[in-house]
């Protein structure tokens, strides 16, 4: 990972005595919610989670999810878009909000709320108002020349992940081009690559939830 | 003429971030079951959803903003009124999460003592109800809030119209121009049903309730729709 931690515009924590949220967006097919059940996987013995899912097609992500039994029932909303996913993770966040609210009004203390945006362009971005962090996922069939396009995504996000490596050499993409456009882009800022086919439990990105996490606990953590 | 405050329109913008983008109004069943194809069935939509949700709605709005200065505050009876002529529990549902969402919006732009009760009074209050008091917070009448809400009542739906049909914006923008006679004529009428009724609540018992059986049909059926890509 071409991890810079001193590079971060956000602030270091969320407001206190409530979960942090974390935005997962990207284009459609990039692996958002195989991502997802990832960290879901890696997580859930450590900290209290629930997932918002922003799936165009009604319940396709929320059902996966419950599928693959990564989290319970009631630890997943499915929050309609009306066609819009990046208007309601950037511009009316009003909607995913009243969803994560009902999360953490339902299950008391949660660490983590991940909010999985319904796949989009290159252009969307979650307020902060919305996210306190955000991982946006590309994937090399993409195309190669994507992170050097940037975009507010690219660009902008705390961790940007590069999935799919395993497909390069069969979409003619070259991921260490990939991966200097994007430190690049990004001023340094983090750069994951995954392969979420052959390391479903995506340890990199869950090594970099879980600093957050923790960093987000020792901040709430009253001083003495 | 009287003056309209700046801060008014901002109730009025689809930019509004109050959660409205999600929502169409029964367009989105009323698309799956083809009873809107085209920019004449939508014209019909909106004429109907007008006179009848539209106008409901409308003096709802008219009713809470004229209320919002009153005290002492009586927003679980206007509530029940609201919840009366709503018959389908989905638009119930509806109306109350955007209600919800436009409380957020409102209480972060304005501080209103009229809004304020409304929210500690209700967690999840009708949309109409918000609209209201919000309209109130931003200095304008309840001509102007019934004016407002009229207003939303058509340009929700015709914009989801826009995304689920690929319709001409231009020829939809067309479609509402040719309305806002109607809508005018909505907003006076539901103005008018509160004037009689005072502020303090009497009279909310005799508001407009026009009934649309389709509309109330099709928003059930929306629940159970196997692709949804609006709430409602």
């Amino acid at each position: 990972m071409g991890a810079n931690h001193d590079h971060d515009p956000h602030e270091a924590a969320p407001a206190a005595g409530r979960a942090l949220r974390l935005g997962i967006g990207g284009p459609v097919g990039s692996g958002k919610t195989a991502l997802t059940a990832a960290l879901c996987r890696a997580l859930r013995e450590e900290f209290e989670l629930a997932v918002v899912t922003n799936d165009i097609y009604t319940t396709e992500d929320a059902d996966f999810l419950r599928r693959e039994g990564v989290l319970s029932d009631d630890r997943i909303t499915a929050v309609r878009t009306g066609c819009c996913p990046h208007t309601a993770i950037r511009d009316d966040i009003s909607a995913n909000l009243d969803a994560v609210e009902s999360l953490e009004a339902r299950h008391g203390r949660l660490d983590l709320v991940i909010v999985e945006s319904g796949g989009d362009n290159l252009t969307a971005l979650f307020s902060r108002g919305l996210a306190d962090r955000q991982i946006f996922v590309l994937d090399v069939a993409g195309g190669d020349d994507v992170p050097r396009k940037g975009g507010p995504g690219v660009a902008n996000a705390d961790l940007l992940v590069i999935n799919k490596t395993d497909l390069a050499p069969l979409v003619g993409s070259d991921v260490a081009l990939m991966e200097r456009d994007a430190v690049r882009v990004r001023g340094g800022g983090p750069v994951a690559l995954t392969s979420l086919r052959e390391h479903p439990d995506a340890p990199e990105v869950a090594a970099w939830v879980r600093g957050v996490l923790h960093e987000a606990r020792a901040a709430a953590a009253p001083v003495t | 003429m009287e003056e309209v405050p700046a801060a008014l329109l901002l109730l009025a913008d689809a930019r509004l971030p109050a959660g409205g983008h999600a929502h169409s109004g029964g367009l989105e069943p009323a698309v799956t079951a083809r009873a809107v194809t085209g920019l004449d069935d939508l014209r019909g939509f909106l004429r109907g959803r007008l006179a009848t949700a539209g106008l409901t709605a409308a003096a709802l709005a008219a009713a809470a903003c004229a209320h919002a200065g009153v005290r002492p505050h009586r927003w679980r009876e206007l509530d029940a009124e609201a919840d009366a002529r709503m018959p389908s529990p989905a638009q119930r549902r509806a109306s109350r999460a955007q209600g919800r969402s436009l409380s957020r919006a409102a209480r972060a732009a304005w501080s209103h003592p009229g809004l304020d009760a409304l929210a500690a009074e209700l967690a999840d209050p009708h949309h109409p109800l918000v609209l209201g008091a919000a309209a109130a917070a931003a200095g304008g009448t309840p001509r102007q809030a019934a004016a407002v809400s009229a207003y939303g009542a058509v340009t929700g739906p015709a914009s989801a119209a826009v995304r689920l049909l690929g319709l001409d914006p231009l020829g939809v923008h067309a479609v509402l121009a040719g309305l806002a006679a109607e809508v005018d004529d909505v907003a006076r009428e539901a103005a008018a049903s509160v004037e009689d009724g005072a502020e303090d609540g009497a009279g909310w018992g005799v508001l407009p309730a026009p009934s649309a059986p389709l509309l109330d049909l099709l928003a059930e059926a929306h629940v159970h729709a196997g692709l949804r890509l609006f709430e409602s």
